[in-house]
């Protein structure tokens, strides 16, 4: 059984189809990518992926859970459960420093543990900088709390949405390295992009265009590894 | 965690909770300063009001029963009171609301020339010991506190003098050439006398042709030693409900219950019938017009402050919607980041809460001490004296502050639990 699984899910606003009829299944461990362009329904797509948002039509079960049918509160546990999510913009609390960011995902998810949420800052290469706040990192900095953020309670998905879109490319690389190394560890991806160095860095990549997949590739040179274009 | 967020949610936007407390404070202030006045206005107003005279007459039974009958004063029909009774009124229930009283005895008697004058005995500066241990200066003094005093002074009763004292109306001393340090004769029933003059009043009504001394003097000359003809009592009183009037037809019609209220409420019917009880023989009776003008002010009072208080937190309310609904809007990112990573609404809600009750805290308190200092300010102005800060107030301003704050944050509250983390954390 597939860990993510959408069946002919529809989002429709009046007329418009943000998605139309999309069915799609994700495998544990996999690293998918998401790419098209602006109101092709990829948005759209992750928060009904993320459980911020309910499908008009069609089924979208996640560990065989159709979450379409679930009310806000328990989509809120889903999501505390089982998603990590990474921002374009970070979201970072900005009066809480780099620990209290990642400490925040461990409140409302269970205890908070500094001693857990420091080497979660650990892997991300951040540990000089736990105390410092959101305004005195960079961008990048700010990008790599925030997937500390994403995974310090283990998610079954870790959902980002443009991770690298305010980002340098030294940076883009170093967060990009962090997905490679997440998914060694059997952490299944999904990754919203409009840059197609990173979409093609994943195993595989869709296309999304008016609200339907209109391509679907697999990476068959699958390194993880991101290849700039010279 | 939790306390790091509030603590960083107050700092971060101390501007906002300044202006929040500050409007919570206005309203407070408010509020304490209308309760403090409106509890304390009752014995404020009424202590005004006793500057008019007594509330209260008490005549012997026989006299009231002609005065009811025939509608003619009773007095010198032969019943009188007791004057050794008299120190009883400040035994009753409510002695302390009893501000002064003085008995009165009249006197038919005689000028050299034969012609007839009305003297009236009763008690100035009188002192009293009471068993309680309190002690009292009662009389006339302070009950007829609005005549104006022509020439001399009013009697001293604790002057240290063997001569007879008496004040005269200033139309009696018009007519016989009278003023103050002269000495005239009077011839009673029983008895006649030299008395000083000490001073000329002016009253304004049929006193002006009267004399007035002291009441053992008035006895003497009409040789009734030790009797009265009646007492004036002015008293801080209750405005009268339906219970008092039910009561002041008839108290045996009451219940058990509703007879322990009343008796143990300060209504004019039930101070009148405490007096009734100590003193022989006796029907108190309330000054109506007296009465029912303190309670229709003191009413009306009360009215105009609860209505000033209500308006004052309806507009701190406002107030506290508008900046916590701007607050929630512009920490709507950061909510919409709490719920996205696991946070309920209720968590959330918990959250806002807590910071929105600590700064109404902080502004309640800073409010609740401005207030004190307002209704001292209006204690000053209106009434000349201080407000008694009553200790209800305290509770009655949490509760009030506690209400105004989350009443205000309604709208705001709302608005949060709709807010969806995906409209404000990348839009649909």
């Amino acid at each position: 059984m597939s860990l993510l699984e959408l069946k002919n899910v529809s989002k429709i606003y009046g007329e418009l189809h943000a998605l139309d009829d999309v069915s799609l299944a994700v495998e544990k461990g996999e690293w998918l990518a998401i790419m098209g362009p602006s109101g092709s329904g990829k948005s759209t797509m992750m928060n009904i992926i993320g459980c911020m948002d309910k499908p008009s039509k069609g089924e979208v079960l996640l560990d065989g859970v159709d979450i379409a049918k679930e009310n806000a509160k328990n989509l809120t546990n889903i999501r505390r459960d089982k998603i990590g999510l990474i921002f374009q913009q970070f979201h970072l609390v900005n009066y809480l420093n780099a620990l209290e960011n990642v400490m925040l995902a461990q409140y409302y998810h269970s205890i908070p543990d500094e001693k857990e949420a420091l080497e979660a800052l650990e892997r991300v290469g951040l540990l000089d900088r736990a105390k410092h706040l959101p305004s005195q990192l960079s961008g990048g900095e700010q990008q790599r709390v925030c997937v500390a953020r994403a995974l310090i309670n283990h998610p079954e998905i870790i959902l980002a949405d443009e991770p690298t879109g305010n980002l340098d490319d030294s940076n883009e690389e170093t967060v990009v390295e962090l997905f490679r190394v997440l998914h060694e560890e059997g952490t299944t991806l999904i990754v919203v992009t409009h840059d197609p160095e990173v979409a093609d860095v994943a195993q595989r990549k869709i296309v999304l265009r008016n609200g339907r997949i209109a391509k679907q590739t697999v990476n068959a040179n699958f390194t993880g590894h991101i290849r700039f274009e010279v | 965690m939790f306390t790091r967020m509030i603590r960083g949610t107050l700092f971060r936007q101390w501007k906002k909770m300044i202006m929040i407390a500050f409007t919570i404070a206005l309203g407070a202030s408010l509020a304490t300063a209308m309760l403090s006045v409106v509890l304390d206005v009752g014995d404020k107003v009424n202590q005004e009001l006793k500057t008019y005279g007594a509330n209260i007459t008490v005549v012997p039974k026989s006299s009231s029963v002609l005065n009811d009958l025939y509608d003619m004063e009773g007095e010198g029909v032969g019943a009188y009171l007791r004057e050794d009774e008299l120190g009883k009124i400040k035994t009753i229930f409510w002695a302390f609301n009893i501000v002064d009283y003085a008995p009165f005895i009249n006197v038919d008697a005689s000028l050299p020339d034969g012609s007839p004058v009305t003297i009236t005995g009763s008690w100035f500066n009188h002192h009293m010991e009471l068993p309680t241990g309190e002690e009292l200066d009662a009389g006339m003094n302070s009950l007829r506190s609005w005549w104006e005093i022509k020439d001399g002074k009013w009697i001293d009763e604790q002057a240290e003098t063997d001569e007879k004292v008496a004040m005269i109306g200033s139309e009696l001393a018009a007519r016989e050439g009278l003023k103050a340090g002269d000495t005239m004769h009077l011839s009673g029933e029983a008895g006649e006398g030299d008395f000083l003059i000490v001073g000329v009043y002016e009253a304004g009504g049929e006193e002006d042709e009267h004399v007035y001394m002291q009441l053992n003097d008035a006895q003497e000359l009409a040789g009734l030693d030790g009797c009265i003809n009646s007492i004036e009592v002015s008293a801080l009183t209750t405005p009268d409900n339906e219970l008092a009037i039910k009561a002041a037809k008839d108290p045996g019609s009451l219940t058990v219950k509703q007879y322990e209220t009343w008796y143990c409420t300060a209504y004019v019917s039930s101070i009148c019938y405490q007096i009734q009880e100590v003193i022989t023989d006796s029907v108190a009776s309330p000054v109506r017009q007296v009465a029912d003008s303190e309670g229709a002010i003191l009413e009306k009072t009360k009215l105009l402050m609860v209505l000033i208080t209500i308006l004052s937190l309806i507009g701190a309310a406002l107030g506290i919607c508008n900046l916590v609904t701007a607050s929630v809007m512009e920490r709507s990112s950061e909510i919409g980041l709490m719920k996205a990573i696991g946070a309920q609404n209720g968590a959330v809600t918990g959250l806002v809460l807590t910071e929105i009750m600590l700064t109404a805290i902080v502004g309640g308190i800073f409010g609740f001490l401005a207030g004190i200092g307002f209704s001292q300010i209006i204690g000053h102005t209106v009434f000349n004296s201080a407000i008694t800060i009553r200790p209800m107030v305290i509770p009655i301003v949490a509760v009030l502050v506690t209400i105004v704050t989350l009443a205000g944050s309604i709208p705001a509250i709302r608005m949060l639990l709709r807010l969806q983390p995906a409209e404000v954390l990348h839009g649909r």
